[in-house]
């Protein structure tokens, strides 16, 4: 296994024109780029009728269970609600353009101080599930390439599906009652302060982190599977084989480079995924993050709010959307070398 | 009048043929436990289903069981205070006394008080606290509660509230949960920041997230404030919220959740609070609209509804079986031994034939969501009406909105009175004549006339015949199915201990973190 010729066992991948094509580039990010904006202003419509279509508005939800038609209508005109809608639209874009997501209805404190430190504290899990979902899935991904049809491959094939078709919450809970409640390890609800020290904070966000990315790993796991099944279907992967290349340096060093670009792409989907998947596991670990302010938002029917924080997180998917692309086109040599139009 | 108890709340309500004498039994053993001596020191945690990031200090703003526990019964304090036992004792007003007619009462007002920024209490924060609720141009969920108020002045450390017309149960208004003395601060009241006389001073607010609070070294209660710091937690999620309990990351959970609270009960370190409260289940039946407004009819229906299975079912034994007529037990004008108007199928036919009818059919609007299984108890009471020839319709309506668009819009509809400070209160409110929470538009004339007799009238038993009366009017005439009376149910580490659980008001009267105590 160990006579193999060095020179056979280079990477077979073309070698590049020293000329990229700067315009064509351009053109297709820029295309990309207004694409994006365009998509984030029709989410922008889409988000501010559905907020309308909410059955009572914040001045009722306000006034409680005893309402009284004058008081309703003093706090409308307060909040602006008496205002037509497509008014209000263009007045919020306008800010929101501006940086400026306004007041809350409710409380009103400015919707920047409200979403600064949960969008951060939001990330940090975000972050945190992706660093345990990212290499889980990519090793799960390379041993179950190394023999598809295997034992391994079968076994993660049917985890990630597992975990991939279970809803966040039951693997949330199962979580809760064997490693917080039965066995006292972790505990059952993330006290996440504002200065919370960065192993006390990996210690208490273990199982929502665990759980969030329980979704995201099996995803990719069957992604980067499939991505790098499909290079090694390719004519210089079969090449390589015959020129007896052994099976572990044919993932390694052959298909796995000509598919990282892809597996890139998925993994920046991913974290979007993980990033928009927070509210359920925000609500049942009690983590003080934008999920939880947005589902406190929605029950006081704090539209403001709301609005800000489905934006935010629309900008966040389209941004890391727009990250796939990217990365999808420069690995790309088709798109990104001239001559093949 | 329940007090604090233990699991046996569900075994009396089980054998409600024994119930007397086991809480009777209760009742004696309960005192031996209660008085055990308080101990200082620890850290107490709280969670709350409520806090939202729309919370502020604010005490004109109606808030839920965290706001109401924190800045009511933690941070501040009232001028008259509801003790666990529902007499009505002073707070920072010493003392009271009452011009005969009730229209003029003057409040001593407590010497020697500190905020927590070190200012004395006078009657100008007291004044100004009271005026925080009445002002036109600000919202205030107490501005009904103070519209009778005329004037206010300060006669040396004594206020003196003249009122237009006579309220015997004035001191009681002021223990309600708004009515929060703040302090006055560079001539401006200052309602945010959480400065107030309590037991606790701020330490954090996190609004819809945490609060906490360390001992206020100053109280003027001496015999009161046990924990060295208590914390607040708002865990929505009830789930959460049990499990957060279960692990011992908070040692209070208000309110437990009462479809896993047999579970929860079978645990050994954790105990169960539970006392009924003046909050009850309505179902109003609206007067002006067919066939409601036959007495008859109404009467039918209120005998066709099975109470006790609602209790049991529906409430998991968690409930007081109603009367009919919203006084609580609890109640001091409550009216002993007016008879049950129970399920009876025979009765209800006799009355619906009396109206003239055989079948009825009608539409009952509820909502998932507005009470602990609202749905349930509409669909319970379809197939307990149904022999009698009531033939219901279980309509669901969203929850959001309910109030604005389905109670006191549709005729038939299932909702829920929270308790009131006093019987008059909630009588005026909800059953007075022209009341704009009249839900019903019922009017009965000698019941308005008893109301406003008994609303002036400073002798205690006078009132009580005329509350009596009205109870028993209510229940023959009123318009409105009241099957049962709510607990405030709460679940704690068995490692807490404490007295009398009051029932006025959510955890303790909101007054948990002053009251109880580590053993």
């Amino acid at each position: 296994m160990t006579h193999v010729n060095p020179v056979v066992d280079e990477p077979q991948a073309p070698v590049p024109p020293p000329r990229v094509s700067l315009a064509k580039l351009s053109r297709i990010l820029s295309l990309r780029l207004l694409l994006g904006i365009t998509t984030l202003l029709s989410v922008s419509i889409v988000i501010f009728a559905a907020v309308q279509f909410l059955p009572g508005d914040a001045a009722e939800i306000l006034v409680g269970q005893y309402p009284d038609e004058q008081t309703i209508a003093v706090l409308r005109r307060e909040l602006g609600l008496d205002q037509p809608p497509v008014l209000r639209y263009l007045y919020w874009v306008g800010a929101a353009l501006q940086g400026d997501f306004g007041n809350s209805l409710t409380s009103g404190r400015a919707i920047s101080d409200l979403i600064g430190t949960r969008l951060q504290n939001t990330l940090y899990l975000a972050f945190y599930a992706a660093l345990i979902a990212l290499p889980s899935a990519f090793v799960a991904a390379i041993f179950s390439v190394l023999k598809p049809g295997g034992l391994v491959d079968r076994i993660t094939n049917t985890l990630s599906l597992v975990f991939l078709s279970s809803p966040q919450f039951l693997i949330a809970y199962v979580l809760v009652l064997f490693l917080a409640v039965s066995m006292p390890l972790f505990p059952s609800s993330a006290d996440m302060r504002p200065n919370t020290e960065i192993f006390r904070f990996l210690y208490i966000c273990f199982l929502p982190a665990v759980t969030l990315s329980a979704v995201s790993a099996g995803y990719m796991a069957r992604m980067m599977r499939a991505v790098m099944l499909d290079v090694m279907e390719r004519p210089f992967i079969r090449m390589a084989k015959l020129k007896g290349v052994t099976p572990n340096r044919v993932v390694l060093y052959h298909t796995l480079p000509n598919a990282l670009g892809s597996i890139a792409a998925v993994a920046a989907l991913v974290l979007a995924q993980l990033i928009l998947g927070v509210v359920v596991v925000e609500t049942v670990f009690v983590y003080p993050g934008l999920g939880q302010l947005l589902v406190d938002s929605v029950s006081k029917r704090d539209v403001t709010v709301v609005q800000a924080i489905s934006l935010i997180f629309a900008c966040v998917y389209i941004l890391l959307n727009l990250t796939a692309d990217l990365i999808a086109i420069l690995t790309n040599p088709q798109i990104l070398y001239p001559g093949n139009d | 009048m329940t007090s604090s108890r233990t699991v046996t709340r569900r075994d009396v309500l089980r054998l409600s043929g024994a119930g007397a004498a086991i809480a009777l039994g209760s009742a004696l053993v309960l005192p031996s436990i209660a008085h055990a001596q308080p101990k200082r020191g620890g850290v107490l945690r709280l969670a709350f289903d409520s806090g939202s990031a729309s919370d502020t200090l604010d005490p004109a703003i109606v808030g839920q069981s965290f706001k109401v526990t924190l800045s009511f019964g933690t941070l501040r304090n009232n001028l008259t205070e509801v003790a666990g036992n529902g007499d009505l004792v002073p707070e920072l007003a010493e003392s009271w006394e009452a011009t005969p007619d009730a229209k003029t009462w003057a409040f001593k007002i407590r010497k020697g008080v500190e905020f927590h920024n070190g200012k004395t209490l006078t009657p100008q924060d007291v004044i100004a606290s009271v005026n925080h609720h009445r002002d036109k141009n600000k919202k205030s969920g107490a501005r009904a509660l103070l519209k009778q108020i005329e004037d206010i002045r300060i006669d040396g450390d004594t206020i003196i509230f003249s009122l237009n017309a006579g309220i015997a149960d004035f001191p009681w208004y002021l223990s309600n949960h708004s009515l929060q003395i703040c302090p006055v601060i560079g001539g401006k009241l200052d309602v945010l920041s959480g400065i107030g006389t309590g037991a606790y001073v701020l330490q954090e607010f996190e609004p819809g997230v945490r609060a906490s609070g360390t001992r206020n070294p100053n109280y003027f209660k001496t015999d009161r404030a046990f924990f060295d710091e208590v914390r607040y937690r708002s865990i929505p999620d009830s789930t959460a919220r049990t499990n957060a309990l279960l692990t011992g990351e908070v040692d209070v959970v208000v309110p437990a959740d009462i479809q896993t609270i047999d579970l929860l009960a079978q645990r050994d370190n954790i105990e169960i609070f539970s006392v009924v409260t003046r909050s009850h289940q309505v179902f109003p039946m609206r007067n002006t609209d067919a066939p409601f407004d036959n007495n008859d009819v109404r009467l039918a229906f209120k005998h066709s509804f099975d109470k006790k299975t609602h209790v049991e079912r529906i409430m998991r034994g968690y409930g007081e079986v109603g009367n009919h007529q919203p006084i609580a037990k609890t109640d001091p004008f409550y009216a002993e031994g007016l008879e049950d108007l129970g399920y009876d199928i025979d009765k209800a036919k006799f009355h619906l034939r009396k109206a003239g009818l055989s079948t009825v059919n009608v539409k009952l609007h509820s909502a998932e969501g507005l009470y602990p299984g609202a749905i349930d108890a509409c669909s319970l009471f379809r197939e307990s009406a149904a022999p009698a020839g009531i033939n219901v319709e279980v309509v669901r309506e969203p929850r959001d909105g309910y109030f604005a668009n389905v109670w006191r819009k549709r005729p038939f509809v299932a909702s829920f009175w929270r308790a009131r400070p006093t019987a008059d209160m909630l009588l005026t409110t909800v059953y007075a004549e022209g009341a704009p929470y009249n839900e019903t538009v019922w009017s009965n004339e000698r019941f308005n006339t008893l109301l406003v007799e008994a609303r002036s009238m400073l002798d205690f038993s006078g009132r009580k015949e005329r509350y009596a009366e009205i109870q028993r009017i209510i229940r023959d005439e009123g318009p409105t199915i009241i099957p049962a009376f709510t607990h405030y149910v709460g679940a704690s580490s068995n490692k807490l201990a404490h007295g009398q659980v009051g029932s006025n008001n959510t955890s303790d009267n909101g007054r948990l973190c002053e009251r109880w105590w580590f053993a």
